[in-house]
């Protein structure tokens, strides 16, 4: 390669190579403040100050839904399998919100893990399967995959 | 190895002539329209009308034979630009930045398809337009930066001084490509981590994915015929004054 180009080519690499450094450093101090939410064991371990606004992201424990009959309130737990957390919410949920789907909650902590929600949103994972296929999976007697 | 007779080598070199590009792209131009025209209206039709429902979305997920091919794509054209980018300013290729400067705003257009698609699926799905997570952000990012590379290309008089501008802002945005792809295993995000892997089987039945792998190919063909358009346009524009073109031309 010419010497020239050869020049240029080094002084471009290393100007990429320096830059990617430093968004690595830059994400690497960031860490865990660029999650979208925290888990429920986060929270168990007392990773967030009471009235503190957070998310929460995990499962709705299965068992858990328990609605108000009068008004739109509703309560559930978040589970991530090792710890859970109460969600207190009053409003809409979405379509795919059940036991068992992941969803994030955005709300206050109110405390000894529970937190008062202001937004559910359910999250979808990246399992895909037609409606047959999960009666088939269900008739042959497994359980429903948990989304 | 002799490294003139390599063909990669060879080809290269062949393309750096705008003449054996404008000459092969107008060749090649019919078989992409072709290809984009039959994949699209296949993909289209079997993903929108065929394709079974998915068991928890319904119908609401059929948009993914729009946005998956249109992200794919956005990350894609940044990654040519880029490579386009290195070898202009290394080896002051015109036709590699032609290529660049054709290329963004294709680029730009599959990327803001792709969040509007997922803006629209995520309403019924999560529940909201927009949340600030990280693969969500990142892609906004990714459209900055191509409004960036436009911007930069038109408000600069130098076009020489305005293509390495545009190159240098291409190469350092080129970080932003692995935080988009990694970002839904890196960190917690709302939107899901990828359902097709190389390593693995896809997480959807082969009656699903058929047809977006179609769409796939059909907008990659759509991709490769728009840019050969606007880059032999801009072939043209820069080389207005040369015999070659007067021949053509007449």
């Amino acid at each position: 390669m010419h010497r020239v180009r050869k020049k240029r080519l080094i002084v471009i690499l290393s100007l990429l190579i320096g830059g990617i450094g430093a968004v690595a450093l830059l994400l690497y101090a960031l860490g865990t403040n660029l999650n979208h939410f925290f888990t429920p064991s986060e929270i168990v371990q007392g990773r967030v100050k009471e009235g503190q606004n957070i998310r929460v992201g995990g499962l709705v424990r299965e068992g858990s839904v328990a609605r108000d009959q009068k008004s739109l309130k509703v309560s559930f737990d978040i589970t991530d399998n090792q710890s859970n957390v109460t969600i207190e919410y009053k409003g809409i949920l979405p379509d795919l919100f059940r036991e068992g789907q992941g969803i994030v909650v955005t709300g206050r902590y109110a405390g000894s893990a529970n937190v008062i929600a202001d937004e559910v949103l359910a999250k979808h994972d990246e399992n895909y399967m037609p409606p047959e296929a999960l009666e088939a999976i269900q008739k042959a007697g497994h359980p429903a995959p948990v989304n | 190895m002799n490294m003139n007779s390599h063909w990669f080598i060879r080809f290269y070199h062949k393309m750096g002539s705008p003449k054996y590009f404008y000459d092969l792209s107008g060749r090649m131009m019919p078989y992409f329209a072709v290809i984009a025209v039959l994949c699209l209206s296949v993909g289209m039709v079997w993903g929108l009308a065929f394709a079974p429902q998915d068991y928890q979305q319904g119908n609401s997920f059929r948009i993914i034979y729009i946005h998956v091919p249109s992200a794919s794509l956005a990350m894609s054209v940044y990654g040519l630009i880029a490579v386009c980018a290195l070898v202009a300013l290394v080896w002051k290729m015109k036709m590699a930045d032609i290529i660049a400067s054709s290329a963004a705003a294709i680029g730009a257009a599959f990327t803001f398809l792709g969040l509007a698609t997922g803006a629209i699926w995520g309403k019924p799905t999560w529940g909201t337009w927009w949340v600030w997570d990280a693969r969500l952000t990142s892609m906004l990012i990714l459209l900055f930066l191509y409004m960036g590379l436009m911007a930069v290309r038109s408000s600069i008089r130098s076009p020489k001084i305005a293509a390495q501008t545009c190159h240098i802002l291409a190469l350092v945005g080129v970080v932003n490509l692995p935080i988009i792809k990694y970002s839904v295993n890196w960190w917690n995000t709302l939107h899901q981590p990828a359902t097709f892997k190389l390593t693995e089987k896809p997480a959807m039945p082969a009656e699903m994915w058929i047809p977006l792998l179609i769409m796939v190919v059909g907008l990659y063909a759509l991709f490769g015929f728009l840019l050969f358009l606007r880059a032999r346009t801009e072939v043209l524009k820069r080389e207005i004054k040369s015999q070659w073109i007067k021949e053509e031309v007449n």
